[in-house]
């Protein structure tokens, strides 16, 4: 049986369930509003969102494997066009371009036009330092943690703070190779 | 097959093309080497200790990773042998057979070991562990109670699996 080639990100994003966007973004505003009201410090919210964002990356990789097909990507250059044509598109329905790299290829942003997560979103002045969407930063890096790339996921742009558009820097601090687990003779 | 939510599993399942069980065994590895699944259909012999033949077959499998990466005639890009290669990088190899079973290998990028040993002349598996690896994702990685990185206890994993394989021939 012929292999089956990696497939697009507007493939996969047709052919799997979706769910109602209000209902995702309310869904994401509950949980952002409950961890602003148990947590209160803003800088809090922040770090809990990452996490949250961590956790399910962590498995989303291996969703995103499946689903996709692709193999391993041969440069980060490759890993982040991959993140923001397929991955994007396949988990928000919305692409994503990459640009700025820096001259060593280790940086780069990845910018959004569009972002399900926000429509109807206004921060209110108490919540000045909030980063709404930190979810999306902790996604990306517990998924390239899961293929061995240690990264620092930052926004440098955010329209909820006034700028024009949601920009991400993704750095790819190291590449960790696969250890042998055991040690000898055990 | 339909799971719940009735998403298509992509790629869909190769036809099985004879019944009956053909699998002996068949385990699921994480990167860190712990063993996420054993499963047992019909392996009459046994010669090691669970924990041993755990340890043994990942050994195995990431020795062989390496030596066929350093081997390889056509791939200009090769690490030195004994450093330790990222999961997917340089050529992989897929199975090996002996005179009485064949061994299937599939390994994800995110580092997921996917083996399965069956009748000598069964034929190419690649297809068919793809196919796990989708019941891995939609089972148990999807699952919020299990843990990554513990060993699998899914009643529905081990079921769907089950059902799976016993119908590659």
């Amino acid at each position: 049986m012929a292999p089956v080639g990696p497939r697009s990100g507007d493939a996969i994003f047709s052919s799997i369930d979706r769910v109602n966007a209000e209902l995702f973004m309310l869904t994401y505003g509950a949980i952002v509003r409950q961890l602003l009201t148990d947590l209160e410090e803003v800088e809090e919210v922040n770090k809990q969102l990452d996490q949250m964002g961590y956790n399910i990356g962590i498995r989303l990789i291996d969703e995103f494997l499946a689903k996709s097909g692709v193999s391993r990507c041969v440069d980060f250059k490759e890993t982040a066009e991959m993140i923001a044509k397929v991955g994007f598109k396949m988990f928000l329905g919305v692409t994503a371009s990459v640009s700025s790299w820096e001259a060593d290829g280790t940086c780069c942003s990845i910018i959004l036009e569009d972002n399900p997560l926000v429509d109807f979103v206004e921060l209110p002045d108490t919540c000045q330092g909030l980063y709404y969407c930190n979810v999306l930063s902790g996604v990306i890096r517990g998924a390239l943690e899961m293929v061995s790339m240690k990264t620092e996921v930052t926004w440098t742009r955010d329209v909820l703070r006034g700028d024009d558009a949601y920009e991400l820097q993704v750095k790819l601090l190291k590449q960790v190779a696969e250890e042998y687990p055991y040690k000898d003779d055990e | 097959m339909q799971f719940f939510g009735g998403s298509e599993i992509s790629p869909s399942p190769p036809v099985p093309t004879a019944s009956g069980n053909n699998a002996h065994m068949m385990y699921v590895f994480n990167r860190n080497g712990v063993c996420l699944l054993y499963k047992e259909w019909n392996r009459p012999l046994h010669t090691l200790n669970p924990q041993q033949d755990h340890k043994l077959m990942f050994g195995l499998l990431f020795s062989l990773k390496s030596l066929t990466a350093k081997m390889d005639p056509v791939n200009a890009d090769k690490g030195n042998l004994g450093v330790p290669q990222l999961p997917g990088q340089g050529c992989s190899f897929h199975s090996f057979r002996t005179n009485t079973y064949k061994l299937s290998f599939m390994e994800t990028p995110s580092g997921i070991k996917i083996i399965l040993v069956t009748h000598p002349k069964t034929g190419d598996l690649r297809e068919s562990l793809k196919y796990i690896y989708g019941l891995y994702v939609e089972y148990v990685v999807k699952n919020p109670i299990y843990s990554p990185g513990s060993p699998i206890k899914s009643e529905l994993f081990n079921t769907a699996l089950d059902q799976y394989v016993r119908s590659i021939s």
